[in-house]
């Protein structure tokens, strides 16, 4: 009897087997098509040399009948090469502070946002969301551009200064070209993958847990660090993680509006690709640049599991 | 009253002494949402260590009411005295008066230990005493062995007695609850109701709390106020409201009831007792001496309730003087009670209810059948409201 019922239900759950397998593999292709080969690809160049040759590096792979010889010319030279010039570590350095600051000013200026988001009628919170998301309809570039012809020193923003008596006629606003407009630039372009998760974090509030704090003896503005403020970290975090990575190994934001003492990784980058066709050297500093990404990640993984 | 209703539990009743002063009064308090008026001007006193129901259906202002008391709306008019001061104005946060939530309002990110301290930690005391009071919190509700679990990790009924310990642990001078026993169970509830009782009794707080649970309102008030478009319709003890209801609206609110409307035909009065009033309702002729004042002519409702009504297969003697005739069209066997719904001969229905006394399976009336319903003159009520 319960022989004859196992075989009899075996096509089926085989078959819900295989759908269920199928349905957890797919985000994997994915992620082995789209990422993982990617970066075995450049982690392979990063251990090659270069050479004025079609691709621009040596040893291409050939089959695996001369694995053994392919093998055997790969080398970390590019890597020893990376810590022996100060710059690229400079690079980086400037990079994650740049980041670090960025991501703070995003945190400053986002936060109240959110908040008054989520604390707005509910009528108008999805006229708010859209607003904020709103940027996304022009081009990346071209509003980067647009601050281009707002900073640099005829800009609008001195012409405006000027105008309301702020400043002298023959005075101009030397700020283009600096980190500061740098990191205007980051907090503009930034400013909404910070602002939606630390929203989505607010609007879930139950708005009776600050009743309790007040009911309990606790007035607003410590109410807001004792439990608006925790209760919102997993958006600090998805919010400051989301700015934080991508900002580290930008180009076009410190490439147009960055001076040329405005280090960072990501124009390095650029420079030895395109400038010096150095593929191997780019590819290795782009493997740096994502190993020191990863910790921020785990960091941030270990969050959401703790806060789940 | 005329007649003292059933035993006063703890003698109790501060509202019944002209000298008393209230520890809450409510003066002329009128609450406007735009065009809504939530509250319409209500005058209410609370007495010091009593524990008070603010009963009625959703949208009735009882729970605005209590916000007010709070601190979270202000009165558009009127105002709120507590201990004679006017708290108008003063913020939640310095209020004497902590609240348990409906929704119970833990803060998830914080253990139940913290939950608990919290209140107290906003005093500023010294951390030793924080703990001992905590501790003591944690022992009333049971709940020692969960200090350090968060509120996620916990049943419902674990969630409820957490809140009932954070609002409590300031000894706030009243306690508010607001349709505290809501999300638990029935058999849970009721365990709770007199958990509660004990707690308020020990304790000597005032408690306020809301609910439209009826039977949570008997079992566990000094006093109810039966509320509805933000008026009050009656204040008086459980016992009061449910045998003396002053009110179509409070006795229909109110535990099951017949009512039957009609005219006062006459009115016989005798030295040294209530008047007997004999009323026709489009036929049916009752008689009822509980003291109304209405006199002939005046339209009045007749309300007794099915537990006061006797149902019998036998005609009753001519000595009878309420007694109505009619055919069993529904029983509802409830377990404890049978409701017994009679159709008169006009159609109209009266249900009476009887204890299962027995555990005949084949009970002796039965549907279809013929039966007489009889009371006596003070079983039923006069309503002229």
């Amino acid at each position: 009897m319960a022989s004859a019922s196992a075989t009899s239900a075996h096509p089926s759950a085989h078959r819900s087997h295989m759908a269920r397998w199928l349905v957890v593999a797919v985000p994997y292709l994915w992620l082995l098509l789209f990422f993982v080969a990617p970066f075995l690809i450049i982690f392979k160049i990063s251990l090659s040399d270069t050479a004025i040759a079609m691709p621009p590096y040596t040893p291409v792979f050939k089959g695996f009948d001369a694995f053994g010889d392919f093998a055997s010319k790969l080398d970390l030279e590019n890597y020893l090469f990376l810590t022996s010039d100060p710059l690229y570590i400079k690079a980086y350095l400037s990079s994650l502070r740049i980041a670090l600051i960025s991501t703070f000013l995003l945190l400053l200026i986002g936060y109240p946002m959110a908040l008054a988001m989520a604390r707005a009628p509910n009528s108008l919170r999805p006229t708010l969301v859209m607003l904020v998301i709103l940027p996304f309809w022009t081009s990346f570039l071209i509003r980067v551009y647009a601050w281009i012809g707002i900073l640099k020193p005829d800009g609008l923003l001195t012409l405006l200064l000027q105008a309301i008596g702020f400043m002298g006629p023959d005075d101009q606003v030397q700020i283009f070209r600096t980190d500061i407009a740098v990191f205007i630039g980051m907090v503009y372009s930034y400013l909404p993958f910070m602002v939606l998760p630390l929203y989505a974090a607010l609007e879930k509030m139950d708005a009776t847990l600050l009743e309790a704090a007040s009911d309990l003896g606790c007035p607003p503005w410590k109410a807001f660090w004792k439990i608006t403020f925790p209760l919102s970290l997993p958006g600090v975090i998805a919010g400051s993680m989301i700015c934080f990575i991508p900002i580290t190994g930008e180009f076009v934001i410190p490439d147009l509006l960055g001076g040329a003492d405005t280090l960072m990784i990501g124009k390095t980058l650029w420079t030895e690709f395109f400038g010096n066709r150095d593929w191997p050297l780019a590819s290795a500093v782009a493997v740096i640049l994502l190993i020191l990404l990863v910790v921020p990640i785990a960091i941030f993984q270990n969050q959401q599991k703790r806060v789940v | 009253m005329a007649k003292s209703l059933g035993p006063v539990k703890r003698k109790f009743s501060p509202w019944t002494d002209p000298t008393a002063e209230p520890f809450i009064r409510f003066e002329n308090v009128t609450k406007r949402f735009g065009d809504f008026t939530a509250v319409n001007n209500l005058t209410l006193d609370i007495y010091e260590r009593e524990f008070f129901s603010l009963l009625g259906p959703s949208g009735c202002g009882k729970t605005t009411l209590m916000r007010m008391l709070a601190g979270f709306e202000e009165p558009t008019e009127g105002r709120i005295l507590l201990q004679g001061k006017d708290i108008s104005g003063v913020p939640p946060y310095r209020r004497p008066t902590n609240m348990m939530f409906q929704s119970y309002a833990l803060f998830p990110h914080m253990t139940v230990e913290k939950n608990i301290a919290f209140g107290l930690q906003q005093d500023n005391l010294p951390k030793a005493d924080i703990a001992k009071r905590v501790q003591e919190m944690l022992k009333l509700v049971k709940l020692e062995q969960f200090a350090k679990r968060k509120p996620a990790q916990l049943s419902g009924g674990q969630r409820q007695r957490v809140a009932l310990a954070r609002s409590l642990a300031k000894r706030p001078k009243v306690l508010l609850l607001d349709e505290p026993l809501g999300a638990l169970d029935k058999k849970l509830r009721e365990e709770t109701q007199f958990e509660l009782m004990d707690i308020q009794h020990t304790l000597g707080l005032t408690f306020l709390i809301v609910t439209h649970d009826q039977e949570e309102a008997m079992t566990v008030s000094d006093r109810i106020a039966v509320m509805d478009k933000g008026e009050i319709m009656q204040v008086a003890t459980p016992a009061e409201i449910y045998e003396a209801p002053n009110s179509r609206y409070v006795a229909d609110f109110i535990g099951d009831i017949n009512i039957l409307e009609g005219t006062v035909r006459h009115r016989e009065d005798a030295a040294g007792l209530p008047g007997v009033l004999r009323i026709d309702s489009d036929g049916l002729q009752v008689a009822v001496d509980t003291g109304s004042q209405a006199v002939a002519d005046d339209k009045v409702a007749f309300a007794i309730r099915p537990e006061k009504v006797r149902i019998s297969l036998d005609k009753p003697a001519e000595t009878a003087v309420n007694a109505l005739y009619g055919e069993v069209w529904d029983i509802g066997y409830l377990g404890d009670f049978s409701v017994f719904l009679v159709r008169m001969e006009d159609g109209r229905i009266v249900r009476a209810a009887q204890a299962n006394v027995s555990r005949l399976v084949d009970r002796p009336i039965t549907f279809g059948d013929m039966v007489w319903l009889t009371w006596s003159r003070d079983a039923g009520i006069v309503l002229t409201r």
